[in-house]
């Protein structure tokens, strides 16, 4: 059994249904995802077009994130599920070094590196992945890709020559999919990515890796002490005073 | 990539989250800067004791593995200190991942601080017998000093891997394209000579004018290569979409771009140009003085290095 992911992007209407999904379900603190829904505007007005691409982790049978993992808190699932173990985690930073698409962040709230888990204690039960629930035109498909009679395979199969995977290159065989893709849509390096023409949030840098809050000492400080109250709310209040970092500027 | 420079095709995000920038930042360059120290001078010191006599470097046998130690153990700090879970480094060693080099690595140097601290204390013991008197681990260790010598091949050995495992880690970093382990396995290896020879330039004044001569020259070779594989990666680089954009990056101004060329003048320039002259005609200061300068330099190119693949946007 492989589980799989395919999004069909030209089903995909931008509404960010399973982005808050997945925050809802996984509760996934401020600052932090598992999955979003990345617009990209293309050409010039009036003669433009707006994409949206839905990103989460591949799930890659030869993930570079479990290789590189020291503790293996990042480990495989039987159903091919990459999965994380944040009670293991040391928090090295060493697979968002190595997952060669930004899908895995560091929690501010454990301080563990945390990503898409194919809603793996959703699976246990037999549901379906909070995203794939929340989607209103069934773009995200999700099912097992080695059994032949599974809904995804016969999407894949009915679409023979139009799927795509993100960088396929780099050997990581990712267990999920597009449908309608293009290089415009899954590429990062074929779009610009600037500040100014976004609607509603910065889009290069973020202020901190993990826990802004609470400095090195904290760190070592934190099992005695504990890390006061680190929730949403106060993750928004540090954010409203806040300055904009964009001194890094992204290119 | 697409060309974005005419209107018709130009495609810009223009909703999406922010995302994570240097992710591994100053203390990493810290931890590979104290570790090229660390290792180097072993490698260094040895070099000497194979190519001179003990007498002629009468300090070394106790300075080295001392200097060693204190860059081993700032490394060993820095790399605790980044980790977000400190504690949790334990778990290295209860639930190892063989396939990765941060775990390996962690390993080998847990091991050389060890041998690198015994080292330490027996050529400490043994330089300063009053110290031995007051000191109650003296007293037991007593009669062990051919131990020193004993271990001393295998920790030159160790220092190999243990200053190349970082370049494993940097090639498993497959988000970064920039670092390929061919040249970074090339780059650690100059570092460490670069910082081993710079350390021990600085300890060196009672030194026979032949051994600073030959610190001199490994300095002069290690600035020259590693100076010579910067450039190399620097413009010809253009190996993979990832790194040509990176490079692009920092080529047209970007970030990092000043930093990169301090880096350069002050860390290999220079201090190949007063090494080269100081085997000719010595003259302590100055090559004392380039030793700073390549202490200096190592790490800002370090850095520039650990940071400018971190730019790019991965997805
Ligand atoms: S997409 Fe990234 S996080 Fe997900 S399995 Fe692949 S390498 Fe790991
Ligand atoms: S941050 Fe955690 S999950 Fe990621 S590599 Fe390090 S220990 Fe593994
Ligand atoms: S499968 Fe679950 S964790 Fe992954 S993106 Fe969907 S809701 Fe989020």
């Amino acid at each position: 059994m492989k589980l799989g992911f395919l999004v069909d992007l030209n089903l995909c209407m931008g509404c960010k249904g399973c982005e808050i999904a997945c925050k809802v379900e996984n509760e996934v603190p401020l600052s932090s995802w598992r999955l979003r829904v990345k617009y990209i505007d293309i050409g010039t007005f009036p003669d433009a077009s707006r994409s949206f691409t839905p990103l989460r982790c591949n799930h890659c049978e030869n993930a570079p994130c479990e290789r590189i993992c020291p503790v293996s808190a990042l480990h495989y699932l039987e159903n091919g599920i990459v999965n994380v173990d944040n009670e293991r985690c040391i928090g090295c930073a060493g697979c968002m070094m190595a997952c060669p698409y930004g899908a895995i962040y560091m929690d501010p709230e454990t301080n563990t590196a945390d990503k898409c888990t194919y809603c793996a204690h959703r699976i246990e039960s037999g549901m379906m992945p909070a995203c794939v629930v929340a989607c209103p035109v069934e773009a995200n498909i999700f099912g097992d890709v080695e059994d032949d009679t599974s809904h995804i395979s016969q999407y894949i199969m009915g679409h023979q020559g139009g799927i795509q995977v993100r960088k396929p290159e780099k050997h990581t065989n990712p267990k999920h999919y597009y449908v309608g893709g293009g290089t415009y849509t899954l590429d990062p390096l074929a779009h610009q990515r600037i500040e100014g023409y976004s609607l509603f949030t910065n889009i290069t840098h973020l202020e901190a890796v993990g826990d802004k809050n609470h400095g090195v000492l904290d760190r070592f400080l934190a099992p005695f002490t504990g890390h006061g109250k680190l929730d949403n709310k106060s993750l928004i209040e540090s954010a409203t005073d806040a300055e904009s970092h964009e001194q890094e500027g992204g290119h | 990539m697409v060309e974005n420079t005419i209107h018709a095709t130009q495609a810009i995000v223009t909703l999406d989250v922010a995302l994570p920038g240097i992710i591994w930042g100053w203390m990493i360059t810290l931890n590979m800067w104290a570790k090229s120290i660390g290792t180097g001078v072993i490698l260094v010191g040895a070099f000497l004791l194979y190519r001179h006599k003990k007498e002629e470097m009468p300090n070394l046998r106790w300075i080295m593995p001392l200097i060693s130690f204190i860059a081993l153990n700032v490394f060993l700090l820095f790399t605790l200190v980044d980790l977000h879970q400190p504690y949790r480094m334990i778990n290295i060693f209860l639930h190892p991942n063989w396939t990765s080099a941060i775990t390996v690595g962690a390993w080998m140097a847990s091991l050389f601080t060890g041998l690198v601290t015994v080292m330490m204390l027996i050529g400490g013991f043994d330089a300063f017998p009053d110290f031995r008197k007051h000191c109650a681990v003296g007293k037991s260790v007593r009669g062990i000093s051919g131990f020193y010598e004993k271990i001393f091949p295998f920790v030159v050995f160790l220092a190999i891997p243990v200053t190349l495992y970082t370049a494993i880690i940097m090639a498993e970093s497959s988000a970064r394209e920039l670092w390929q382990a061919p040249a970074e396995v090339m780059q650690m290896m100059w570092a460490a000579l670069l910082a081993g020879s710079s350390a021990l330039i600085l300890v060196s004044d009672s030194w026979s004018k032949e051994t600073r001569r030959d610190l001199a020259l490994i300095l002069a070779i290690a600035t020259f290569f590693s100076f010579m594989m910067y450039m190399g990666e620097y413009f010809f680089s253009f190996k993979s979409a990832e790194a040509e954009a990176t490079l692009a990056f920092v080529h047209s101004g970007g970030s990092y771009n000043v930093e990169f060329w301090f880096g350069m003048v002050l860390g290999f320039i220079i201090p190949f140009f007063l090494a080269v002259s100081n085997m000719k005609s010595e003259n302590k200061t100055l090559l004392r003085f380039a030793a700073i300068l390549a202490l200096v330099g190592l790490y800002l190119a370090k850095d520039v290095w650990l940071k400018i693949p971190q730019m790019l946007p991965l997805s």
